[in-house]
């Protein structure tokens, strides 16, 4: 289905343009290597501007190579990704920031040493001449996570997992960004904490930010996602809207714990 | 009488110390963000001896720059600060691109190599600099000129603080407060702290880690440099070898204060100069690099993280 439509952009540069219109970004049969490992074997993925798209998949399918390889901290051997019509699969991973992707990674990587405000901060790293913009960022993370402001002055390092990973989430919003590529949000948080950052990524696509969440949470990733595709090992096997996918019986049975 | 000596040696040891401090910076700073230990850093030290020896005979030559000049430049106090300054900009700004050209041709092309090669590559930058000096200017010690007069000022019993070591002090605490205020305050240190915590985080929030490790690049050389003017002034001599002990000293003192922190550096590197003096009043002076050494063998055992290296933060 997927080569189809690449096709038609390969042949057809008129009509692909039509399609591409409301294409954020798109992904073109991209290879990723770890060395001499082949993480990525050829994935493509169109994200719609508005969207919530979703990326499920057993571990080591490749999930988070997909979004380091779209945020340029790893590079595809072959393939293209394009944001907006712009070629971005060169750039480095500032760079890509810089275009308003912003990642927040697997695992919340915040920084340790340095205060709840200071990592707010670093989100906001490239919007330094807003600072009208950027404080009204704070004060809406803070309004999102009002844990986060009663620790304030804590040290990263020092927050519990759930705190962190809010952290994590509310540093990547201070980027102020168009899309927002979220890896595992949920993940080892209690099941109220969930809700509040599933609730959260629908009110923030609400606003106009095109969403690419990773999830081990498949069932609530699909429930709110507009479409999804199923990796394995490297590859796009189904794809299709959320709701059609949570019904599909391949992906009940082998992500949804049924059987 | 011990009385004296201990004063004596405490303030001996805080202007080491400063100097220890100065240098260590410039390990832990790069250390910090490459996780890469810069043996060629040494070498800045004594290469910015070396420009700035330069700089300061040529700035109160008055064949070059006027008789008139040179008088304004060492006769009062408002022209020694003018002059010192300008040495120390010229030395700095010399030693920082150094270290920043090094950096782009001796590192990066190794950044994806085992963690060896950047090291050897290093030693090999050592010995290219020091031939570099013995090749180019002298393989004999240069005297230091002394520019305004040293006097010792009585602080306690025999003890005596001459006006080269408030000089040395003064200048080292004012340097060390400016990079503190800079790497805690301002926006690319802040970002220098980002990426020394998590390099791809720190690229995720869209900081260049290229620009903050030329950055680290420039000020620890340019430290180092100016360090090794007042080492030059302090003892009268600069020659080709004489960043050797100097560099294990301050290294020594920055793994003691937890390496890759700035502030341990700052502490590492004043409570070495501190035993050490102490040591070589007390002991006998033959046990002032021994002594540097045992410390640096107990922080290890006792405390591995250093002073102020804070325990590993869990990641998950
Ligand atoms: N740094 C690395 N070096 C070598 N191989 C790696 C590296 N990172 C990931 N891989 C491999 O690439 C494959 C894809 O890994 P990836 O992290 O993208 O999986 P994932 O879908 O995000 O899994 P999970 O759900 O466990 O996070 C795995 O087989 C993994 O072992
Ligand atoms: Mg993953």
């Amino acid at each position: 289905m997927s080569d189809q439509t690449e096709a038609v952009v390969d042949t057809v540069p008129a009509a692909a343009r039509q399609v591409s219109e409301n294409v954020v970004l798109q992904l073109d049969k991209i290879h990723t290597f770890y060395g001499a490992i082949e993480a990525l074997k050829g994935i493509s993925v169109d994200v719609h501007q508005g969207e919530i798209v979703t990326l499920i998949g057993a571990n080591g399918a490749g999930k988070s190579t997909t979004l380091k390889t779209i945020s340029g901290l790893l590079h595809p051997k072959s393939g293209e990704i394009r944001l907006l019509g712009e070629v971005i699969s060169e750039m480095k991973v500032h760079e890509v920031t810089a275009k308003g992707i912003i990642q927040v990674p697997e695992g919340r990587r915040i920084f340790p040493r340095m205060t709840v405000e200071e990592n707010l901060e670093m989100g906001a790293f490239l919007r330094s001449k807003d600072v009208e913009g950027v404080k009204s960022s704070m004060a809406q993370a803070y309004d999102l996570f009002p844990r986060l402001k009663e620790r304030r002055m804590q040290k990263g390092g020092t927050l519990s997992g759930g705190e962190q990973q809010m952290l994590a989430m509310a540093r990547g919003l201070m980027a102020a960004p168009k899309l927002l590529m979220l890896d595992e949000p949920s993940m080892g948080l209690a099941p109220v904490i969930v809700e509040l950052i599933f609730e959260t990524i629908k009110t923030l696509n609400a606003q106009g930010i095109t969403i690419l969440l990773v999830e081990q949470n498949a069932a609530m990733a699909l429930q709110i996602a507009d479409r999804g595709y199923v990796l394995e090992t490297g590859s796009v096997v189904l794809t299709g809207p959320g709701r059609d996918l949570l019904h599909n019986e391949q992906v009940r049975k082998t992500y949804l714990g049924e059987s | 009488m011990a009385l004296d000596t201990l004063m004596q040696q405490m303030v001996n040891g805080i202007t080491l110390g400063g100097m220890y401090a100065l240098i260590a910076l410039g390990y832990t700073l790069v250390y910090g963000i490459m996780l890469m230990i810069n043996f060629a850093h040494s070498e800045m030290f004594m290469a910015g001896a070396y420009v700035g020896l330069f700089t300061l005979t040529g700035l109160t030559n008055p064949k070059l720059v006027g008789s008139g000049t040179v008088a304004f430049l060492t006769k009062n106090g408002i022209g020694l600060v003018l002059l010192f300054t300008i040495v120390f900009l010229i030395a700095g700004v010399a030693i920082g691109l150094l270290g920043v050209i090094i950096e782009r041709t001796a590192y990066r092309p190794l950044r994806n190599a085992p963690r060896l090669a950047p090291l050897i590559s290093a030693i090999g930058v050592s010995i290219f600099l020091q031939n570099a000096v013995l090749l180019w200017v002298d393989s004999k010690a240069l005297p230091f000129p002394q520019v305004f007069p040293i006097v010792n000022i009585k602080i306690f019993g025999n003890a005596s603080i001459s006006t080269l070591q408030i000089f040395i002090l003064v200048s080292v605490v004012l340097i060390l407060i400016v990079l503190d205020t800079f790497v805690s305050k301002t926006r690319i240190g802040k970002a220098m702290r980002a990426t020394s915590q998590d390099r791809d985080a720190a690229g995720l929030m869209g900081v260049n880690i290229n620009t903050v490790i030329a950055l680290a690049f420039f000020i620890g050389p340019a430290l180092g440099a100016v360090a090794g003017i007042f080492n030059g002034m302090y003892y009268g001599t600069v020659n080709w070898n004489m960043g050797f002990l100097p560099g294990i000293k301050s290294f020594t003192a920055a793994v003691i204060g937890g390496i890759g922190n700035l502030r341990g550096a700052m502490l590492g590197g004043f409570v070495l100069g501190i035993i050490e003096s102490l040591a070589a009043g007390f002991l006998a002076t033959g046990y002032k690099d021994v002594v540097a050494f045992v410390i640096l063998i107990l922080v290890l055992i006792f405390r591995p993280g250093g002073l102020l290296g804070e325990s590993v933060v869990e990641k998950v």
